[in-house]
């Protein structure tokens, strides 16, 4: 074993580019519980944006392209939770479910001819002296755009529910969906559109694994990142500058685990590589004493009459 | 403008109908969706749903009726008693491999004795081990308030990592030549869960069954069944008549974590045969939908796992067949569900036409 084969300032580096899909889908479905819709079909939505994203790219030869046709794809299969909950009322815990278990064969359905190919590959930021400042240049400036655009959406949501109406509308309709509706707000309207920015944000995160991060495609690859990404909402306690904390830290361990593995140490790998599911039981057990930051109409079905 | 109007209880009739409904419409998706993978869709559908049963080699196929469908119906029974009392049991197929590597582990600490208590030791392992791998998301629950769905799930992850780490080291077969898994279970007289391999039966066939007649025993005419579906559909009717949460939900997730352990053993101990890698497919995430579409009635999942049950036979038939990717039917199977609660709509509610402005 040679632990000195870990180099810090890479291992920071490669701890961002682990917590970038964590935490796009984590911000995604933090702004569909905050208008108090629980979708569990994150880790379903992921994975078709992983393929989606995959096979545009390599089609194309543009992983933007790609990139966009993840977020269309992970918004696509959002519309159909948001048709099922929102339209035909149909139980959010059970219509999240379908939304995995479909996707994950969709998924695997369109990824048949994409297996062992390299995708196009996404060029890194280079800012010429920036870029090659000791530890800072590698940590800070020379990552894939992605990566930022996963910070600047953190930011952007924070400054959304913060400051502006339309987050206020969103709070609201989540906190109180019968006043919210009173007011004259449309609730389902609302609901729709979050859970479409939800579905495009876990798509994009998705398509950064088999683009970015691993890159390549296989057969259910997320391994359960989306949800993961779910329980970080809770250890979030739905702020976003949190959700970006527990992102890092749980692609932190993740890199960890990863480079104990490599660096050969005595515990088994099959030991290494359950850690992470575990530590996430762990923390959802310690935030799970205060639930005073949940919306209080979350996963509660909506309709005018009632 | 068309408006839902609640109707003050559900539709007794569209609630038994609905599940043929979604069947019959995800049948014809699924038909369009063959279409599009370039497959001649009547031939497909044929092939999945009636050459199984009525087909050429029909004989062949029927056995595997039971066998696949045996461990769906067992989770399902389990997983439905949660389901009805909002207690969300997402993590069986951890428990379907944690009932299997204890059953396993149990029955071969003894290799090669042929005792005939090998086979019962390894059913109260196997039930054991499924319970206590779904004991710990309803502890945390019942303790710290901690989200069930996430734990459970979390813990199928941790199971399939053990079950690697089981499958490559602690249970090795000694005289594998190396290669990973266990020793045949289904080799060995003692500890085989087959009654009439000829004919799919074994022991997680009658399992299943018993399941069934306990389960609509229990929801029917026990007290503690009226206090599941009391708490699913009047949470605070129910605490003010006194039942207590925690009991419940004690007892639904070690149910069902117990159904599902047992079903991985009578899996790992007949049809699979030996603990390895990959020897779960699945069952544990099917056996939602199944529960589902067998609308959390006993008699329901029944039918629902033998028809699932069929949808993976024919599945393979049609792989083999007529090329259809295997993942076609996992996305059948999916679609099914998405049909299944999107037609719960009429079930629950009244479709109105009405002109413009009424509403």
């Amino acid at each position: 074993m040679d632990l000195s084969a870990i180099n810090p300032v890479l291992l920071v580096a490669s701890l961002m580019v682990a917590a970038t899909p964590l935490l796009l889908a984590a911000i995604g479905e933090l702004v569909v519980e905050r208008s108090g819709v629980l979708n569990l079909g994150v880790e379903g939505m992921m994975i078709t944006g992983a393929i989606a994203g995959f096979a545009i790219s390599v089609e194309t030869g543009s992983p933007y392209v790609g990139i966009l046709a993840a977020a269309i794809a992970g918004a696509g299969l959002s519309f159909l939770f948001a048709f099922l909950t929102q339209f035909a009322l149909a139980n959010q815990v059970a219509s999240g479910l379908a939304l995995t278990l479909f996707g994950l064969g969709l998924s695997a359905l369109m990824g048949q001819g994409y297996v062992g190919i390299r995708p196009p590959e996404m060029a890194r930021l280079d800012i010429p002296v920036l870029s090659d400042l000791p530890v800072i240049g590698p940590i800070l400036f020379s990552h894939d755009p992605v990566l930022y655009l996963g910070l600047a959406l953190t930011a952007g949501v924070w400054g959304f529910l913060k400051f502006t109406r339309g987050g206020l509308i969103l709070r609201a309709v989540g906190e109180n969906h019968d006043a919210a509706h009173a007011l004259g707000y449309s609730v389902i309207r609302v609901r729709v559109l979050a859970i479409l920015f939800g579905g495009a944000c876990a798509g994009v995160g998705g398509a950064y694994i088999s683009l970015i991060r691993v890159p390549q495609w296989t057969e259910g690859m997320t391994a359960g990142i989306g949800w993961i990404a779910l329980a970080l909402v809770v250890f979030a306690s739905w702020k976003p500058w949190r959700a970006l904390l527990g992102a890092y830290l749980f692609g932190g361990i993740n890199v960890l685990q990863l480079n104990l593995q490599a660096a050969g140490v005595a515990i088994p790998v099959e030991y290494l590589a359950m850690s992470p599911y575990l530590i996430t039981i762990l923390v959802l057990v310690i935030m799970s004493a205060d639930k005073s930051g949940a919306p209080a109409s979350l996963g509660r079905s909506f309709h005018a009459s009632q | 403008m068309i408006i839902l109007e609640k109707r003050p209880e559900p539709s007794r009739l569209l609630s038994i109908s609905t599940p043929v409904f979604a069947v019959i419409v995800t049948m014809i998706a699924g038909g369009l969706l063959f279409a599009a993978l370039g497959k001649n869709p009547v031939e497909a559908i044929r092939t999945i749903f009636w050459d199984p049963l009525f087909g050429e080699y029909a004989f062949y196929y029927r056995p595997q009726l039971l066998v696949k469908g045996a461990p769906l119906v067992l989770i399902a029974i389990g997983l439905s008693l949660g389901f009805r009392a909002g207690i969300w049991n997402i993590g069986a197929e951890g428990q379907y491999i944690m009932g299997a590597i204890c059953g396993a582990a149990a029955g071969l600490a003894f290799y090669p004795s042929e005792s005939i208590l090998i086979f019962p030791l390894m059913v109260i392992a196997g039930a054991l081990g499924g319970w206590a791998w779904a004991m710990i998301p309803a502890l945390l629950k019942v303790r710290f308030g901690t989200n069930e769905i996430l734990v459970s799930l979390m813990l199928v992850y941790v199971a399939e990592q053990l079950l690697a780490s089981m499958s490559l080291g602690l249970l090795k077969n000694p005289q594998g030549f190396g290669f990973p898994g266990s020793r045949n279970i289904a080799e060995w007289n003692a500890a085989n869960s087959w009654i009439a391999q000829d004919y799919g039966m074994h022991w997680g066939v009658v399992a299943a069954l018993i399941a069934v007649i306990m389960a609509y025993v229990l929801l029917n005419r026990h007290i503690l069944g009226f206090n599941i579906r009391l708490t699913g559909e009047a949470r605070r009717a129910a605490r003010f008549a006194g039942v207590n949460p925690t009991r419940l939900i004690l007892f639904c997730l070690g149910t069902s974590g117990m159904l599902a352990g047992l079903a991985g053993l009578f899996e790992v101990s007949g049809p699979s045969g030996q603990v390895s890698i990959d020897f779960n497919v699945g069952y544990g995430f099917t056996a939602i939908i199944v529960a589902f579409l067998g609308r959390l009635h006993p008699v329901g999942i029944l039918l629902a796992g033998l028809l699932m049950a069929l949808t993976y036979i024919g599945g393979d038939i049609a792989e083999s067949q007529m090329g259809l990717p295997s993942s076609a039917i996992q996305v059948f199977q999916g679609m099914l569900l998405f049909f299944l609660l999107a037609l719960d709509l009429l079930t629950n509610f009244r479709v109105k036409f009405a002109s413009k402005g009424t509403a």
